[in-house]
Order: C-alpha cells, then structure tokens, then sequence
C-alpha cells in the first residue's frame, strides 16, 4: 500500500487535518481532496505558473509541491482572494475591467503571483509587471490586458 | 443604447475569476476511476505481444485494456474524418488502440484504469511490450523519396495525397517576364499548447441507458458524430457535454483515441472514468503543425508587378489523416488571396511521416501560405531596389475592385471572392503608425552607435466564418430567463458573451439575464463547433435571427396581453412595456408562460406554444479580413537574440461587436505568431523521436519577450451577414512571422543576412552573422 501521513494546513483561513498519500502534490490534495479546483495543473513541472498558490504568503507552484509539506503552512488559493461573493478583490475586478483574461485557465495562477508581487512591489513599471509574470504563461491574451490591469489597480492607489 | 459595438462585461469573468470556472479535471463524481496511456516510445514498431499481469496485479488497477478488450464494444475500430477529398492516394485512419503496428511515439498501446491516476501511472509502466523497431519516416521531403522507409509497413509510399492549386497559363507568364525570382523556404509552425491539455470523462448511466461524454472539445457535434459511429449507437443514446475549455486553438477540434478509449472503459467497467492529458502527453499525442519546404518562382515585370507564382510544396501530414488535407490547401490557397496574381500554379505533395499527426493550429497554415508570400515581395523589392511597401503598393487588391473574384477555390470548391476591405488603406495607416518613412534615419544613427535595429512589414487577408452553418436555439421559458443553447464552442475567445450580446439586444438589453451553454449536444440536435475563426458570423448570426424571431413573438404575445398594438410595444429589461408607458408592461417570464399552455385553453394571439427559435442560417461564401503588421527590431548580433521593440497591427474585421474581445483576440494571435516567428520548434530528430517535452525546451511567448501592440481597427462590413461581421480569431497570428523576419533580415543587412525559414532561434541569427564576418 501507499504510505501515508496525517497532516494539517490552513487553506483559505480553514483548518483541515487529512490522511494523504506521501507523493500527493499539493495541487491535486487541493484540487482532489479539498476540491477547492480553482488551482489549475497545466505543465507538472514547474513551469506554466497556472498553478500557483500562496504558501504563507509566499507564492509557491503547488504542482512542485507535496501535500505533506504543506503540513502546519498556511494555504492561499483563488478561492480565498476575494473579499465576499459580491465583490472581487481589486486585482480580480482590474482583470475583468481590462479583458486581463479570456479561458481563464492560467487566471489564478496570474492572481496568486501578482497579489505577493503587488505586496513586495506596490509601485511597479510596466517592466517590472512584466518581468513579475514571466514565470506564468498565457496562451490567449498576449499578456498585455492583464498588464493594463495592473498599472491600473496600482494607478489607482495612488490617486 | 445597442449592446453591439460596446465593451459590455464579459459573462465568463467573474466565474473564472474566482476559481470557480469547471474544466474538464474539476469534474468529479461517485465511483469515478481515472486512466493512463501506455504509448508508443518508438516512432516506428511492431508490437510482438503486451503482457499485462504485472500492471493487472497492482493494488487498485481495475483494467488494463488493449485493442482487443475493446473490438467487441466497437462497430468500427478507426476514427474516421469526415473531410473527404478526391486526392487520397491512401486511407491512413487512426484506430483507437494500436493493433500490431505503432507509427509515431506518443500512439496509444493500452490503458491503465485504476483507483487514481497515480496507481495508473505506476501500472502503465509495469505493462511489458514487446517491441521491434522498424525504419521511420522522419523528415516529409526525404519521405517522399524513392525507396524512403515508409511510415506504413504496408504502404507502397509515402505521398498520401496530391494535387495543383492554381489558375491561368503561368508557364507563359514565366517566359515574359522581365524578372523571376527563385526562393525555397522551410516553415515549421508547434503545437497549441492551449494551457489547459486534454482531458475526457465518461459516464455510462444505466438508468437512461446513455452515455455521457464531457470532453473539452471545439467541435461537440463532431465528437458525437464519431462516438456513435465507432460504438454503433444512435445519437439519442450519447451526449457529449463541453465543460469550459481552457483553450482551444485548433487541435482540440479533433476527435482522439484517448476519447473513445476513455468512453469504452466507462462501458466496459460500468464506472465514470476520468483521463487528464499531461504536458508531455500535449507535446508527443495532440496534435500539431509541423514541416513545410516550399520551392516558388515568382515572375514580375519590370515595374514589380505580380505576372505569375509557381512552384511545389511539401507537407507533413505525420501518420494519420485526422483531418483531412485542409492544412497544405490552406496554404497554397492562400498565395493567391491579396495580391492582383495573373497566373497560378503550386504543386501540393502530402507526405506521411512517422510523427503523430497534422492538424491546424491558430492560422491553418495560412500563415505559411502568408509567410511565403511577404518573402518574396521583399525579394522583389530588395532586388528591383525598391521600397518593401511600394511593391505591396503595386499589387495588392485595390478597394475599387471589390467585390474581388480571385483565380482560385477553396476547399470546399467554391471561388475565393473578397468581399469588402481597403487593403492599402490599412497598410498606408500602418506604415505611419510605425514611422515607417522617418525609419531609415532611426536605423542609420542605430548602426552608427553599433545597434542593429529593422524594421518589417506584413499583410495579409484571412477567409473567416467558414460554412455551412452554426446552430442557435434562443428560448424563454416561464421563468423569465433567456436561455441561448448553441452548437458553437467557448473556449475562451467570449463566445458566451458574444451571443448573449446579440440576443440581449433583441430582447431587452439585459445580459444578466441571459445564459449561454454551449457545446452541449443534448441540447441542439446539430452543431459546427469552433474553427476558422468563424464563431462570430456564423453563430452570431444565427443568434441574431433566433433572438429577432423571439422578439416578434414574444410582442405579438404581449400585445394580447396588454391589449396593446405590436407597433407600440418594445422590450426593456425584462419585460415587455408600452413605449413611453412604463407601467403598462408584462414581464417576459408571463410572455412565455402564457404560450406554455393550459390544458383546455386556447394560446393568446393566435400563435403557436412556446417562446423559442432555433437557427441554422446558411452562410456558404467565407468573408475576407485583412491587416498589416508592422515590426520594429533590434538584434544582438552577438547573442542572436531579438528585442521586438514595436509592433503595430492594424486590421479590418467587419463590423465590431466587441472591441475589447477583437483587441484580446488580436493581440494574443500576436504573441502566438512571435512564438511562431522566434521561438516555437516541435523538434525532432532523424529517427522521428521527439527532443522537446517540457515548456523548458519548447518556449511559449512570455510577458517579457512580448511588446505593447498598437492596433487600429478599420470597418468594412461584410454583406454576407445581416451584422456585417467578419472573423477574427486566428487574425493576430497570421502576417506576425514575415513581419518580424522582414524586420530582422533588415536590422541584419549589413551582414547580408536572407532569412527562408521559422522559427528563427537566436543561434540560427548567430550563424546568419557569422556566415558573413
């Protein structure tokens, strides 16, 4: 039998404790067992970004990651970021404002490593977005509305 | 206000934006098992025997299922294509496992179903094959050769099919000329790498006696199509259900193995199972665009105008016919669209090869066809010393001769007419847009300061909205909600938002109260599906007829009801009101529901039950978009590396329904063509094994390497539709390779440098150089 272990991960501010399989990646322990299926899987190895999620705040590709080694972290996922279902987070509302998606499927990954970018960085030049994405690829948009979207939320800031 | 022409909110936002969209692995249900592949690690094999016991014995596996476990359960093994042409030398259809002979690495052998896809997995590397290698086919010319292996043991070659494309006496046209310019170009184009891969599930409920398929698919109806032909069913007893789809892009149009595999182990075991494609499974099992080598002559006279095109093309159509010959004829078509060509003639040679098989992606090897053509106008312009524009200047379509009946058909066999647009008009707004004029300055003072800076430009014309038909049904019911069912796709281009568009404008302008669902076979009886950027016109047409036909009834209802004249009654929101009377109104949800019958009552108004319309409208000639790209550049001459500094695209799609979609639609086409032009490369060696796998070695476009594009829109409506609309999707991507290689080859000059091929890796740029100094 596959070896398992106990462990236990705030997701989205809620306490879970589960049993997972010691080589169940944090995505599909997200995605299968929490069926919290907001978090995409688009590569498996670490590359397309549309994975991404905040590990204490920190993003982190959960494709990369394993369950088990969430144990005692603190979980961010697309499904935590807006504040209530009648409002979007300000990032989420610049996105849909600016066309900043259009399958949606690399979208949360976009959100989970722009809100950590945003915190380090509230400031940022065009280039700096850029260079702050360019680890999540989009194959529809051409990145340049989810670009928009971003000058836009930090222009707002500081009006 | 009309809704058509505005940048409304898009319906699939807020869903998607909040993790809350369901694709096709967000599926889940009771009991549901998942599947892996075992695949084919040789391009060329027989297969002497699998053993499964080891993987069969694992600790949840449930089947291990090869050919022959699934040929009682199938009327027909093969999936056949429903694209016929009479210029098939061979019949080379995929069958769903492969029976004693692989023919590409990556072909399905067997399936694994197992508890989940983790045992899968670990089972499918424990099922024994035994193989023997055979000599592949690797490259398409050196397929075509005499005595080259052939990619099918019983084939007598490799030429799967044959034919000329072309119009007018072209030899004569050659012999007159004052100049004929000969260029042979090699043109690769990758995979769609849609972020989201493949994915199936399939349920087998035995209390309704159907099977259900949720398949993350541009074509439902094609699906269903299939399916009830390989299992010998009606199509009352499979339903194929299009969750939201991540991305289309082409290769998601065609019905695969792994799905009808998938669906006969839901058969078989009596459970739901799942199979998620993984991104190596993208790169060696979906299908792609690969190898075209082009051998043209053009002849001009000696004022570089177009006498006559001739020359042959070879195409790889890797081990199978999954879709038809659509691909090369979409390129040799397209050298004859845009430009005044007197005379005609390419020879189409399509070459089977052992690498999984060619279908398009975004473009449709109209790129190619686009490629070639902007190459040798630069040719021509670098050769009679003229400026690149002047030559386009000299012999694109004028706007004076539309409606323009080309020489030739298309593949279907109806004649290319262009129907509307001013082609130099947008080439002219693109040249200024990029300081085209001041450029040679800029590029002067660059070399000076040792920067080597170019500048390109492409145009290009686009067949969209490619017939017959797409299928709207528009109903209200007794709730009130307008409920819009269509046999079109979403896959992220904002069909939803574009039909509930056109439908709320009809009925009352409120989007909020329109849901779309698309792609859904159980609820229209036929349907197209997404492809050749023909979504908009064809669905979007369909959709404005159903809503119209809606719109009538629903007044001529109300009329009754408010005992009010038709003339003087219009629908707002959702209800139906007097004009200038707001409190005379009837909500839309009694509209319906006095047409949805009471038992022994007569219908109000005289007319028939329900509140519905489905539309198939017919539209068979295609509608012809255009724009010019232009690229600026600078190369590093020592890294090979290019920086696209500017990229301006201005483009002519009809009338514009949504200018935030088109500028989505279009910029993202963009970066698919800069992929294209710079960085994409499905390689493979000379035994046809792959040598990409990963998005480390095959690279997508990313924010950094991608510009700001500049746009302008132009609007000739089209009359071949009631809302003047052309296409646009594959738009973006088409003229981006020969806009930014004419750039490059221009920064390059100084070098010499002549550029007859895409991609362009930095280490190709290097050796341009180097060849020089």
């Amino acid at each position: 039998m596959e070896e398992s272990r106990p462990i236990s991960v705030e997701v989205n501010g809620i306490a879970f404790r589960r049993e997972v399989s010691v080589r169940m990646t944090l995505a599909d322990f997200l995605r299968h067992d929490l069926m919290l299926t907001g978090t995409h899987v688009g590569c498996e190895h670490g590359v397309c970004g549309a994975c991404t999620v905040l590990v204490n705040g920190r993003s982190a590709r959960s494709c990369l990651m394993l369950a088990v080694q969430a144990d005692g972290e603190s979980v961010t996922t697309i499904e935590g970021i807006a504040p209530s279902p009648t409002t979007l987070h300000p990032l989420q509302q610049a996105l849909k404002d600016h066309h900043g998606l259009q399958c949606g499927f690399c979208t949360s990954g976009m959100v989970t490593t722009l809100i950590e970018f945003l915190r380090d960085c509230p400031k940022p030049t065009e280039r700096d977005v850029r260079v702050a994405i360019s680890g999540n690829l989009c194959r529809c948009t051409g990145y340049q509305g989810i670009i928009d979207a971003v000058l836009r939320v930090t222009s707002t800031k500081d009006e | 206000m009309s809704l058509i022409g505005n940048s409304v909110p898009r319906l699939e936002d807020e869903p998607l934006l909040r993790g809350k969209g369901r694709f096709i692995d967000d599926l889940h249900m009771p009991r549901m098992l998942e599947a892996a592949f075992v695949r084919s690690p040789h391009a060329h094999a027989l297969v002497r025997g699998i053993r499964k016991d080891a993987a069969r014995a694992l600790p949840g596996v449930h089947a291990v299922l090869v050919r022959a476990d699934l040929l009682p359960h199938l009327r027909n093994e093969f999936i056949v294509v429903g694209l016929p042409s009479k210029d098939y030398k061979q019949n080379v259809n995929r069958p769903a496992l492969v029976a004693d002979e692989a023919v590409y690495v990556g072909q399905p052998v067997a399936m694994v179903v197992a508890e989940n896809r983790y045992i899968a997995e670990d089972a499918a590397a424990l099922v024994e094959v035994d193989w023997e290698p055979l000599s592949p086919a690797a490259d398409c010319s050196a397929a075509l050769s005499p005595g080259a292996p052939t990619a099918h043991r019983g084939s007598p070659h490799n030429l799967l099919a044959e034919f000329p494309i072309g119009y007018g006496d072209v030899d004569a046209a050659f012999a007159s000329a004052a100049h004929v310019f000969k260029e042979s170009f090699w043109q690769h184009r990758g995979g769609s790498h849609s972020i989201e891969c493949r994915g199936t599930v399939a349920a087998s409920d035995p209390n309704e006696e159907r099977l259900t398929v949720w398949t993350s698919t541009q074509m439902a109806h094609a699906a269903l199509r299939v399916l009830c032909d390989m299992l010998g069913r009606d199509e009352d007893s499979v339903r194929v259900v299009t969750p939201d789809v991540g991305g289309g892009f082409g290769p998601k149009l065609v019905f695969y193995a792994e799905d009808i595999c998938v669906a006969l182990a839901a058969i078989i075991l009596g459970r739901p199972v799942k199979w998620i494609e993984d991104r190596l499974e993208h790169f060696v099992a979906t299908t792609q665009e690969r190898d075209q080598h082009w051998d043209v002559e053009v002849a001009v006279d000696g004022e570089a105008r177009l006498l006559g095109i001739r020359g042959t093309l070879i195409h790889d159509h890797g081990a199978y016919t999954a879709r038809g010959v659509n691909l090369p004829y979409n390129s040799a078509e397209q050298i004859a669209i845009g430009y005044e060509l007197p005379a005609y003639r390419m020879n189409v040679q399509i070459a089977l090869t052992n690498k999984v098989p060619v279908t398009p992606v975004r473009g449709a090897g109209h790129p190619q066809g686009v490629f070639v053509m902007e190459r040798l106008l630069d040719r021509i312009a670098r050769e009679l010393d003229l400026d690149r524009a002047e030559v386009r200047r000299r012999n694109l379509v004028p706007a004076t001769k539309m409606p323009y009946r080309t020489g030739v058909k298309n593949r279907g066999g109806m004649p290319v007419v262009l129907d509307t647009g001013d082609y130099l008009r947008c080439q002219e707004d693109a040249l200024e847009r990029a300081g085209w004029a001041e450029f040679g300055e800029r590029q002067k003072n660059a070399r000076n300061d040792g920067r080597y800076i170019g500048i390109g430009l492409a145009n290009f014309v686009k067949g969209t909205g490619r017939g017959p038909f797409e299928t709207v049904t528009v109903r209200i019911g007794p709730s009130g909600r307008i409920l819009v069912y269509t046999g079109a796709a979403a896959m992220g281009q904002s069909t939803k938002t574009m039909l509930a568009q056109i439908v709320a404008d009809q009925l009352g302008g409120d989007m909020t109260n329109v849901t779309v669902i698309a792609g859904d076979t159980g609820t229209v009886p036929t349907g197209m599906g997404g492809s050749n950027s023909r979504q908009a016109v064809l669905a979007g047409t369909s959709a404005h007829s159903a809503a119209l036909k809606v719109r009538e009834k629903a007044i001529r209802i109300a009329a009754h009801l408010l005992e009010a004249g038709e003339a003087d009654l219009e629908i707002e929101g959702r209800s139906v009101h007097v004009k200038g009377v707001k409190k005379m109104a009837v909500e839309l949800s009694k509209v319906a529901s006095a047409v949805a019958g009471t038992a022994g009552y007569r219908l109000p108004g005289g007319v028939g039950p329900g509140l519905e319309a489905m539309e198939s409208v017919v539209i068979d000639p295609m509608t012809y978009a255009n724009g010019t790209a232009v690229a600026e550049v600078e190369v590093d001459i020592d890294t090979g590396g290019v920086r696209i500094v500017k990229m301006v695209f201005v483009h002519d799609c009809g009338r514009i329904l949504h200018p935030q979609v088109v500028d989505g639609q279009l910029i993202g086409g963009v970066a698919h063509g800069i992929g294209n032009a710079l960085f994409e490369w499905m390689r493979y060696d000379d035994q046809a094994q792959p040598l990409v796998g990963t998005l480390a070695d095959y690279l997508l476009v990313t924010a950094t390497e991608m510009p700001p594009v500049e746009l302008a829109h132009h609007e000739s409506p089209t009359p071949l539709n009631p809302l003047g609309i052309k296409g646009v999707g594959e738009c973006g991507v088409i003229p981006i390779a020969p806009a930014v290689l004419s750039a490059v080859e221009d920064a390059l000059k100084p070098f010499g440098a002549r550029i007859s091929r895409t991609p362009m890796m930095p280490s190709d740029i290097v050796a341009l150089v180097r060849a020089f100094t």
